[in-house]
Order: C-alpha cells, then sequence, then structure tokens
C-alpha cells in the first residue's frame, strides 16, 4: 500500500506508539526467540535505543536509529516468535505490526542451528511483505554442529536476499545493512517464495478470494486474507477492523481521513 | 482509496469462511500448518547437509528415544523410580546416624540443665520441645532432601525436564489444558507456591487459572518428606529386602495418583466453570548437555535443600515449644494438646485418621513441612516416651497410638491431598487477584483428599480388613 510520509509517521504513532521521524526508513526485525535478534539489534543500533511496551500490551518493545550511507534507519525490534498465526499475544503484535505498519523493509533473523524450524516463520512473512531480507545467524554455531548450509542456493529457494551473519562476532553485520538499504530504495528486487498448499486449502482460498479482494483493497494481500479466514482466526478480524477502519457489518473500507 | 466497491461485507465474508471451513471434514487451521512445514522441508532438504556430526546425530537419536510414542512414558516412570529407590535406600542409614547421635546429645543437654539447676519447665521447653522436634525435623527431613534434590537437579540440567513435558502435551490436551502445565508441576515439586508463580508462562488465561488451581496435587518439598518417612516405615518395612524398592513403587503411585488427579480435575474444570478449547502451544527442546556438577550441587544443596530446611527449621523451633506447652499445660485431668486431639478425633476418625494428625494438618496450614514434626511432638507429649533412635522407634511411637496400615495410607493420601500452605494461598491470591479462586484452590484438593480417605477407610472397615 503507498501510504505518503505524513500518513505514515501518523499511522506509527498512534497505532503502534512508535515516533517515526520524517526522513527515516521502517525497519522490523523479526525472528524466533533466542535466535540472536536482540544481540543483531543492539550491535545495528549501538545506544540509540528506545524502549517501551506495545500499545496496551505487556510485551516490551525495542526501536532503535541507525545510519548508514547518508541514510537513516529506524529500526523496531518485534517480539520473538514461532510463527506469525497468533496463538499468542507476541504473535499477534508481530503479526499486526508486518500487516499494518507497512515497514520499508522487514529483516528475518534465522537460527542457522535450526534451520528447519526458523524457515516456518520466514515464509509466513514472505506471504504478508515482498520486501524481506533473511539473515542466517549463529553461522559460528551451526558450523561447531558441521551444519552445511548452502547459501547461494537458500537465497534461490526463497527469493529474497540471505545475508549469513555470527551477531556475537560482528560477522556479516556491514552486509546485512548493505542489503537493507538496497531493498528498502529499491535497487535490489526481491521475489519471495510463496508457500503452495494442499489442493483442499488451495480450491478453498479460491472460492474466497473475489470476496475478501474488495475488503483488503490492496492494503493486504487478499491470499493471505484468504487463508485466515480459514484458520477461523477472529483474532485477525479484530485487527482488521481496528487498523483499516473496516466496520464488520458495514460494506467496504472506510476512507481514513 | 476511498472505495465502497465491495458487494459483501466483512462479517458475512466470515460466515462464508465458517460454511467452507465446517464442510471440510478437518481443520483447515491444522492443514494450513502442515502445509507451511512441508515447504520448509522442501527447502531445507535443497540447502541443508550434515558433516556426521557425533553430538548433533547423538541429540537427535536420544530424543527419537525420549520422546517416542512407545518408550517415552516407560522412561519417565523408571527414572521417577530409580530417583525415589536412591533416595529412600540411600536416606535410611544417614537418618539413624543423625538421630542416634542428637538423641546422645539430648540426654547430654538433659545433664547439663540438670547440673545449672535449671526449672523443669525450662528443661521441657528448651530441650523436650524445641530440641528434640529439631532434631527430628533434621534427622528424618535432611537426609532424604540431600540425596532427592541433587538427583533432580541433575534430570533438570541435563535436558530432559522440557521432554517431559513434550511427553506430556498430548495428554495434557486430552484434559483441554495448556502443555505448559506438566512445566508448572515440576516447579510444583519444588515448591507449589513457586509453581503457582510459574503459571505466568501459560499465555490463556483460562488455561493458567487450571493450572493454578491444580499445582497443589504435586507434592511439594515440604510434603515428600512426610510420604518418604510413612511409607518406608509402614510399607517397606513389611517387604524386607525389598523394602527400598517397594518404598520407591509406592511413592511413584503416590506422584502418578496426583497427576492422575490434576488430569481428571483440569478436564472436569474445562468442563463446568472454565469451559473453552485448548491453544497449541511451541516448545523448544534444548540440546542435551552434560550436567556441571559443581552448579547442581550448589543449586540442590543450597537453594534447595538448605532453604527448605532453613523455612522448616524456623517454624518448627517455635511450634515444637507451643507444642510442649499444650501438652502439658493440663485443664482438669488432660492436657490442652490432648483436649484438642480428642475434640477432633471423631472428624478424624471417620477418614481413617486421627485427631492429632487432623490437628497437625491443621497447623501445617503455616508449612507442611511441620506436620510430621508437629505429630510426632503431640504424641510424645502425652506421656509416650519411647527410645527412639531410629525409624523403628518412630514405628513403635506411631503404632502404639493405634496407627495400622491404613492409618498410614490416609495419612499419605490426605498429605497428597490437603488444603495448599498459607503461602501458596497468598501467592494464588495474587496470581489471579480474587478471593473465590483462593477459596476454590483451597476446596478442590482438601475435598478430593478427605473423599478419597473416606471411601478408602469405610471400605476397608466394612471388608473387615483391619
Amino acid at each position: 500500500m503507498n501510504l505518503s510520509l505524513e500518513q505514515k509517521r501518523v499511522l506509527w504513532q498512534d497505532r503502534f506508539g512508535i515516533s517515526l521521524a520524517d526522513d527515516q526508513i521502517g525497519v522490523a526485525l523479526a525472528g524466533n526467540p533466542n535466535v540472536g535478534k536482540s544481540t543483531i539489534f543492539n550491535a545495528l543500533t549501538g545506544l540509540h535505543q528506545h524502549t517501551g511496551n506495545w500499545p496496551g500490551k505487556t510485551v516490551d518493545n525495542a526501536q532503535g536509529g541507525f545510519q548508514y550511507e547518508q541514510r537513516s534507519f529506524l529500526l523496531v525490534d518485534l517480539p520473538g516468535t514461532y510463527s506469525l498465526l497468533a496463538h499468542t499475544v507476541e504473535e499477534q503484535i508481530a503479526r499486526d505490526f508486518l500487516c499494518f505498519a507497512y515497514p520499508d523493509v522487514t529483516v528475518v533473523v534465522l537460527d542457522a542451528t535450526c534451520l528447519e524450524r526458523n524457515l516456518n516463520l520466514a515464509l509466513q512473512v514472505f506471504e504478508i511483505t515482498p520486501k524481506v531480507i533473511v539473515c542466517l545467524n549463529l553461522m559460528d554455531e551451526a558450523q561447531k554442529k558441521r551444519l552445511m548450509i548452502d547459501v547461494p542456493s537458500l537465497e534461490r529457494e526463497l527469493g529474497v536476499p540471505v545475508v549469513a551473519t555470527a551477531a556475537r562476532q560482528g560477522v556479516g553485520l556491514t552486509e546485512l545493512k548493505e542489503k537493507i538499504v538496497q531493498v528498502a530504495s529499491g535497487s535490489l528486487q526481491t521475489k519471495p517464495r510463496q508457500i503452495v498448499y494442499s489442493s483442499e486449502v488451495e480450491k478453498a482460498v479460491k472460492h474466497l478470494l473475489p470476496m475478501v479482494g474488495s475488503i483488503a483493497n490492496n492494503a493486504l494481500s487478499p491470499r493471505w486474507l484468504a487463508l485466515r479466514m480459514l484458520d477461523g482466526d477472529s483474532s485477525f478480524l479484530e485487527s482488521l477492523s481496528r487498523y483499516l477502519d473496516v466496520n464488520p457489518s458495514r460494506e467496504g473500507l472506510r476512507c481514513a481521513q | 482509496m476511498c472505495a465502497m466497491t465491495s458487494t459483501k461485507t466483512l462479517s458475512e465474508i466470515w460466515s462464508e469462511a465458517e460454511d467452507v471451513r465446517r464442510s471440510y471434514p478437518h481443520s483447515f487451521s491444522d492443514q494450513i500448518v502442515a502445509d507451511i512445514y512441508g515447504n520448509v522441508e522442501e527447502i531445507t532438504k535443497q540447502v541443508l547437509s550434515k558433516k556426521g556430526s557425533k553430538r548433533y546425530n547423538f541429540d537427535q537419536r536420544l530424543d527419537d528415544i525420549v520422546t517416542s510414542k512407545w518408550f517415552g512414558y516407560p522412561l519417565m516412570l523408571l527414572l521417577l523410580v530409580i530417583v525415589f529407590w536412591i533416595t529412600m535406600a540411600g536416606a535410611n542409614v544417614p537418618s539413624r546416624l543423625l538421630a542416634t547421635g542428637f538423641f546422645a546429645f539430648q540426654d547430654q543437654l538433659t545433664l547439663w540443665f540438670q547440673w545449672i539447676g535449671a526449672p523443669t519447665w525450662v528443661h521441657g521447653i528448651l530441650v523436650l520441645g524445641v530440641y528434640r522436634t529439631l532434631a527430628w525435623v533434621i534427622a528424618v527431613m535432611l537426609p532424604p532432601m540431600a540425596i532427592f534434590f541433587p538427583l533432580f537437579t541433575l534430570l533438570e540440567d541435563s535436558g530432559y525436564l522440557p521432554r517431559i513435558a513434550f511427553n506430556l502435551d498430548h495428554i495434557f490436551k486430552k484434559a483441554k489444558a495448556c502443555g505448559k502445565q506438566s512445566l508448572t508441576m515440576c516447579m510444583g515439586f519444588g515448591c507449589n507456591a513457586a509453581g503457582v508463580t510459574a503459571c505466568r508462562i501459560i499465555d490463556s488465561p483460562r488455561e493458567r487459572l487450571i493450572a493454578i488451581l491444580t499445582n497443589n496435587f504435586v507434592p511439594c518439598n515440604g510434603r515428600f518428606p512426610t510420604l518418604i518417612v510413612i511409607s518406608t516405615i509402614f510399607i517397606g518395612g513389611v517387604f524386607v529386602p525389598y523394602g527400598g524398592l517397594v518404598n520407591a513403587l509406592v511413592i511413584t503411585v503416590l506422584i502418578l495418583l496426583g497427576i492422575a488427579a490434576t488430569l481428571l480435575v483440569s478436564w472436569l474444570l474445562s468442563l463446568t466453570i472454565l469451559k473453552g478449547e485448548p491453544s497449541s502451544l511451541v516448545l523448544e527442546l534444548p540440546s542435551y548437555r552434560r550436567p556441571q556438577i559443581g552448579a547442581v550441587i550448589y543449586r540442590s544443596i543450597i537453594d534447595r535443600t538448605l532453604f527448605v530446611l532453613r523455612r522448616a527449621v524456623i517454624i518448627t523451633a517455635p511450634a515444637g515449644a507451643i507444642i510442649w506447652i499444650l501438652g502439658n499445660l493440663h485443664i482438669g485431668q488432660q492436657s490442652i494438646l490432648s483436649t484438642l486431639g480428642l475434640v477432633l478425633n471423631p472428624f478424624g476418625q471417620l477418614f481413617g485418621l486421627d485427631g492429632f494428625i487432623v490437628m497437625a494438618f491443621i497447623l501445617g496450614l503455616a508449612a507442611n513441612e511441620i506436620v510430621l514434626p508437629i505429630l510426632l511432638m503431640s504424641y510424645l507429649s502425652t506421656g509416650y516416651i519411647q527410645d527412639f533412635a531410629s525409624l523403628e522407634g518412630l514405628r513403635t511411637i506411631l503404632v502404639s497410638n493405634g496407627w495400622t496400615w491404613l492409618t498410614a495410607v490416609n495419612m499419605m493420601l490426605f498429605t497428597l491431598f490437603h488444603w495448599p500452605c498459607s503461602t501458596t494461598l497468598l501467592t494464588t491470591y495474587k496470581e489471579t487477584g480474587s478471593k473465590k479462586w483462593v477459596l476454590i484452590s483451597f476446596l478442590i484438593p482438601t475435598l478430593t483428599g478427605l473423599t478419597l480417605c473416606f471411601i478408602l477407610t469405610q471400605g476397608v472397615r466394612l471388608l473387615g480388613l483391619v
């Protein structure tokens, strides 16, 4: 969705309690718990951090600014989650931010020592936003466990840039910043791999797609919306009406202004 | 952007989706999760290879056994039995040595009190009250704790405890509760108040309440020694030389009974006052680690054993003095203690207990650690002064006060199922913020225990087995 800078600034302030400066590029940092997300956050932002709570929740929220190549960024540390299917408050916060705050870039931090479990979250993020970078952290630990990850072919499989890091040793962080700049400016195009569901799910999605298309009104991927309808996730219905000003019993999308 | 193009409202689409969901025989959300993992697996296969790492394979293989359908539960039971067996077999000798030492010193103390010409009541309160009770508490409780806690910490440190939670998750789902409840129960083995606080890890308020209300069904530190001692005296003693093993089995059965009660009550609560469906959880299984012996010893001895012992001693010392005074102050023919015991006796007899046992449990509201010491003090202060330098002596005291195997079993059942201690009740109030839930957390285990003891006692008496 194309929001003006001013609209976005107001949206972040009002809905998420985060002040985004005019010239700042908003970057979301997602990942499973215990993957070194905070290490990366600290390494990138240094002392320029603000901490608090997510509005109305008892979950910590940290944001921090950093500069790279004369651009300034605001990094938002999302709660550590295993998925975005909103079984917990943390998952709900992370999902709502990715869906309704439209960050310019999203970095998904993965634990290289348990890639399989971590990719689950990455693929779910891919369904929401195309501007994603995968940060493959704890590469040093993976090496110790003798796990070999073919990074170029992972990049091909995923369709987004993959940066291998060992954040505790400071390895790979410059490349990560480089990629963030490139994806934000659009000089590096991403085409994240989309999940292929089994035929029953795909059929049901196809059935719902024409209906949800108008509700989403290009603010959200209709496919993703249809999938959540199939999940029967009523918390998402609530978020939808809260963030998009959709009245459940009224037609279509009301204008935000 | 200000479009009004849609033909259906959100709630209409929602109900349409509901129809689609209903028409599908399985759960769409489960299928979606399964499909995501299918995709993930495909990608992982392409990019990941292992250079035959020993450690990684070791973890994997161990987990295949430890969390497998067939070996998971038997292994859990076996470990439980082994831990209890080592505890009880190992605690016997040091217990006896400590008791002998302490009571030899008591005679010295008595001589010394006589030598300085102290009044009889001072000697009574300090030596027969405070000192003797403390000696019992330490001799009876210290050895089993000093063996049990390091073993338990060892299991915890090696990474086995999360696997227990993983194994049990399935059953808890069936009881419509949260799998994390098994972790809060593990905390409860240490201390029920800590277990209640640990329930914060459960996200759904409904499941959290269930976990809080049922936490008392696992015996805490303070109750373990009572169970172990009673079992050793009355059950293990009968099956010499296999006493240790039989004891371990008895304690294991009791623990299983507690777990069964937890599941049953959780399920009943889910059906009645706390209706709802279970939520999913993700449990991270940390890799197995070689336990750090230093840390294990420090944590189990300092943090647990000495902590519990200190708590027991602090509450027992004044309690010992008070019990001695009550036992030696007379109203008419009888001491106050005997009067209290007699008043409570008919109630106790109904459940196969006696008046002193009921009184000990009531006073034990302050801390479960002091139930057994108070009970012994009560028996001893009413005139049955025996030579008791061993568990055999303890048995004589109890038997001479009318204990049978039925009393012992009821005592163990009631130790497992009775009201939570005051600290746990207070914590429950803090966590739930409601007196109603505190009352319910008091009533559930109490009624369970009374019912079980009543049925067992009346049944056994009816059949004429005792």
